[in-house]
């Protein structure tokens, strides 16, 4: 019986005792000296559903949880072996074990007995949790459905009682939100500080060193990874930087126009068109950036390094030309942002009161000027919380530089070339197989701490601004 | 010069400027127009080859002896199962082109059929089980180098040593197009099977399949969460408080944080401390769960507060208590707005890739994923996959898997205005 079939089996349960709690209610009523309830009957029904239901819920899903953990600390307490070995070597080892029980005992396919009596020992131990979680679940369901049958009375506050847990329940849902920034801090943290025990941060944020690979023997040459991450920085800052050169105008004066100038009628069409952008997955930027742009960038990069010899242009000539590209790369990601500034800018230009407008136009000036004597010095604040959103989205972006900026950890500002970025890092550091305490693993945890504190300190920063704005017109 | 000379002297020059502006805005928004249309174009050009996949007429001799069958009159399933088939189509061709003797060219002419076509055959056997021993005119499939020659992707003019396909095998096909023995058809298999490693044997239904059950957990974990998280925050909870702001800072955040730390949160989290399957569709859903949250609370809160204050005054002054005025009252009319939002933050989520590379769907998964819990892969992941290949007829099989994901996601969002506008109330 696994997990999602006791959930049934309570669920099922639920059902029956909101009936009978229900009909209870229901009986007193229709009795023949007709008692008033004090809540509809269905809230009665509710209430022994809630009574028989939640508690056994709670017990369940949190057995499940430590369930594993404790069987193992068990198991390891019960073996010297085990009990002598350190951590990394205890979960392979535990691994090994777990696929014996998975694969059943009866075959024989491990030939060192040791590996079998701590399999054995295992099931023994799974077969009790088992029981026991099994017993207690059905036996709190149980005990549940008789507290609220025998607490029923027809004066007892049944529809108090179900708005209050559920409003507990709606809560609780509300909190996700903190557990799950929590968990991501919670992730990233304890690597990033295991990591930084090894490397010093001064090393990892301004060294220009950046090859975390790691010798599989001791005496192997180039054993030392480098983890100066000074080069992936500087990539995501330069893909950023161009895409932003695409985007901030092309975004902003687009809304200007749509704002400003263009009909409804217009605006109502080009708008959402222009919003298909943000809706096209990134792969499949990464995709066009990667097979179209790409080779269409790398190809002009040759024609102006030809050009450079034939005239003898020193800039030109000396012209590395790399068919992964920041270039291609950063155009792709400034189209992909531009809906994003496009939006978030006509949003605080359709914001601006119209009697700034006005009293420009009456003053003389023409529209352009009022836009930018006027409305967009009043717009300023929200437009630049936009480009700071859009800032982040940029820096965070992962498969349109996964897919065509490349791997190799340049230090260069000449756009035509290769560059990495933080994200890419993260993805080929983390994909494909890994030891989890590797070095090369742990430095992927300290980038995604960067990362999320950067991102994290420019969003809040744009929603103060953007919020600060909104209330000096609301 | 009085004033009024003044301003009519300069007043050229800024109408010139305005016009100029205006032209900028116009401009801006044709360049941005331009760029989506190339894309669309591009991938949609790019996708057009795999659609249809090349089939050779052969006739095929089941003969007993090349399938290693033992002489009987009937055979069992099983027989016909473990039979041997890879002989049968390059018999075939042998015997069509009795002139070539020489290793290689007899290697090239093998390569004429595609590794899977004894597959194929196999299933024809064991359809028709009174095959055996008699010859069959049948359609058989190619292999991608001559599939991308017959669709003209390579071109027969460059050197033939600059060229996947040999002078030869160029002429086989021009004597099998002569006799009409070589066909192109629609390309039911990209959308019938799973993953290969050979171009013309890939399809998506493994990653369709894998989208659709990722897709479900999603749904069903981030719908009534999200729902009752914005409820609480909108109706329920005290103002001033700051346990109350430090949640909406958090849900404001989480809606701009990477992606990709998501994925690193379902590794570290999911994977590690509570021992989820890795690269199942649940872990996938769970992760993408948190993702869509911030989306589909941001917009169900400004459903109910689009709900008029007098709805909620009118239930209230017939004795309802607040949490039966949200449930029968609030809660129902803002359902369209809820139900935009949630397509809106569903469609986000299919087209996902970064954070599941993390958590494992990024591994080769050939079989078709059957429940929540068995590995697999996903559509936009499958492109990036793809995408990495280096034959070249994934390149159009990548195309053609991005048409699938942006035609779902058209419908999605089109289902999502059409709610909106069919529902709207201006109160």
């Amino acid at each position: 019986m696994s997990n999602l079939e006791i959930l049934l089996i309570l669920i099922i349960a639920a059902a029956i005792a909101y009936y009978a709690t229900k009909r209870q209610a229901q009986s007193w009523q229709t009795s023949r000296d007709k008692t008033r309830l004090d809540s509809l009957p269905s809230y009665y029904g509710y209430f022994g559903a809630i009574c028989t239901l939640l508690p056994a819920l709670i017990v369940l899903s949190f057995w499940s949880f430590i369930e594993g953990n404790i069987i193992s600390a068990l198991v390891v307490s019960k073996f010297e072996r085990l009990s002598a070995l350190n951590a990394s070597d205890l979960s392979l080892v535990m691994n090994e074990i777990k696929i014996i029980v998975e694969s059943g005992l009866s075959e024989k396919n491990s030939n060192d007995l040791f590996y079998e009596k701590a399999a054995v020992l295992i099931e023994s131990y799974s077969s009790v949790s088992f029981f026991l979680k099994v017993a207690s679940v059905f036996a709190l369901s149980l005990l549940g459905f008789m507290y609220a049958y025998l607490k029923i009375t027809p004066r007892f506050k049944a529809r108090n009682k179900v708005e209050k847990t559920t409003v507990y329940l709606l809560l609780l849902s509300a909190l996700v939100a903190i557990l799950t920034t929590a968990g991501i801090i919670f992730s990233v943290l304890f690597e990033s500080i295991a990591f930084f025990s090894q490397i010093s941060i001064f090393d990892f944020v301004f060294g220009t060193h950046w090859s975390p690979q790691i010798a599989i023997r001791e005496d192997q040459v180039s054993s030392t990874g480098g983890f100066g991450a000074f080069p992936l920085f500087w990539g995501t800052i330069l893909i950023s930087i161009i895409a932003m050169i695409v985007a901030a105008p092309l975004g902003l004066i687009s809304a200007i126009y749509l704002a400003e100038y263009a009909q409804p009628k217009i605006r109502n069409v080009v708008k959402p068109i222009l919003e298909i952008l943000a809706g096209v997955p990134t792969v499949v930027y990464g995709f066009f950036a990667a097979l179209t742009v790409g080779p269409m960038v790398s190809g002009f990069g040759e024609r102006l390094n030809k050009f450079g010899m034939s005239f003898e242009i020193e800039l030109f000539a000396g012209l590395v030309v790399s068919s992964e590209s920041a270039l291609a790369a950063g155009l792709v990601m400034g189209m992909m942002i531009m809906p994003f500034i496009l939006s978030l800018s006509d949003d605080v230009i359709s914001a601006v009161p119209d009697s700034l407008r006005d009293g420009s136009t009456a003053m003389g000036s023409t529209k352009s000027e009022t836009v930018w004597k006027v409305v967009f010095p009043a717009a300023l604040p929200g437009i630049v919380g936009g480009f700071l959103l859009a800032i982040s989205r940029a820096i965070g972006e992962t498969m349109i530089v996964l897919m065509a900026a490349g791997v190799a950890a340049n230090l260069t500002a000449n756009p035509l070339n290769s560059v990495t970025t933080v994200t890419t890092q993260i993805v080929v550091l983390l994909t494909g197989d890994q030891e989890f305490d590797s070095i090369k693993t742990l430095s992927a945890f300290a980038l995604a701490l960067g990362l999320f504190v950067t991102t994290l300190i420019l969003n809040i920063l744009a929603l103060q601004i953007v919020r600060r704005y909104r209330e000096q017109y609301e | 010069m009085n004033n009024l000379e003044i301003v009519k002297a300069g007043l050229n020059k800024r109408y010139a400027k305005e016009r100029r502006f205006k032209f900028y805005g116009i401009f801006s928004i044709s360049l941005s127009l331009l760029f989506l249309f190339f894309l669309l174009f591009d991938i949609g050009a790019k996708s057009i080859p795999a659609f249809t996949q090349t089939y050779i007429n052969l006739d095929i001799e089941f003969d007993k002896k090349s399938m290693k069958l033992q002489d009987q009159d009937s055979y069992s399933e099983e027989a016909l199962f473990s039979a041997s088939y890879s002989n049968l189509g390059r018999n075939a061709l042998y015997k069509l082109f009795p002139e070539v003797t020489e290793r290689k060219q007899k290697k090239a002419l093998r390569q004429m059929l595609s590794s899977g076509a004894r597959y194929d055959l196999r299933d024809v056997a064991l359809k028709n089980k009174n095959y055996v021993g008699t010859t069959q005119n049948l359609w058989v499939i190619a292999g991608d180098d001559i599939d991308a020659f017959v669709k003209g992707l390579i071109d027969r003019n460059i050197p033939e040593s600059d060229r996947r396909v040999k002078d030869y095998q160029v002429e086989w096909v021009d004597t099998l197009e002569a006799q009409n023995k070589i066909e192109r058809r629609f390309n039911i298999n990209f959308f019938t099977s799973g993953d290969s490693r050979e171009p013309e044997q890939a399809g998506i239904l493994g990653a369709l399949k894998g989208s659709f059950y990722t897709m479900l957990v999603t749904l069903l974990l981030s719908f009534p969460i999200a729902v009752s998280a914005a409820i609480y925050l909108e109706e329920f909870a005290p103002k001033n408080n700051w346990w109350i702001d430090l949640i909406e800072i958090n849900i404001n955040n989480l809606a701009a944080v990477p992606s990709i730390v998501f994925g690193i949160l379902g590794l570290a989290v999911y994977i590690n401390l509570f021992g989820v399957p890795r690269s199942a569709p649940l872990v996938g859903g769970l992760v993408l769960t948190l993702m869509t949250l911030p989306t589909i609370i941001i917009s169900t809160r400004a459903a109910l507060k689009s709900v008029p204050p007098s709805i909620r005054e009118a239930a209230l002054s017939i004795g309802a208590s607040k949490m039966q005025v949200i449930t029968h009252h609030v809660l129902p009319l803002a359902m369209p707005g809820i139900l935009t939002g949630s397509i809106i933050g569903m469609a986000q989520a299919l087209g996902e890739t970064a954070p599941l590379l993390m958590i494992g769907m990024v591994a080769f998964v050939a079989d078709i994923p059957q429940s929540i819990l068995d590995p697999a892969t996903v559509l936009p992941v499958q492109v990036f996959i793809w995408s990495d290949s280096p034959e070249r007829g994934f390149i159009a099989l990548t195309s053609a898997a991005i048409v699938t994901l942006l035609v779902f996601l058209f419908f999605m969002n089109l289902i999502a205005i059409v709610l909106r506008k069919k529902f709207e109330t201006r109160w």
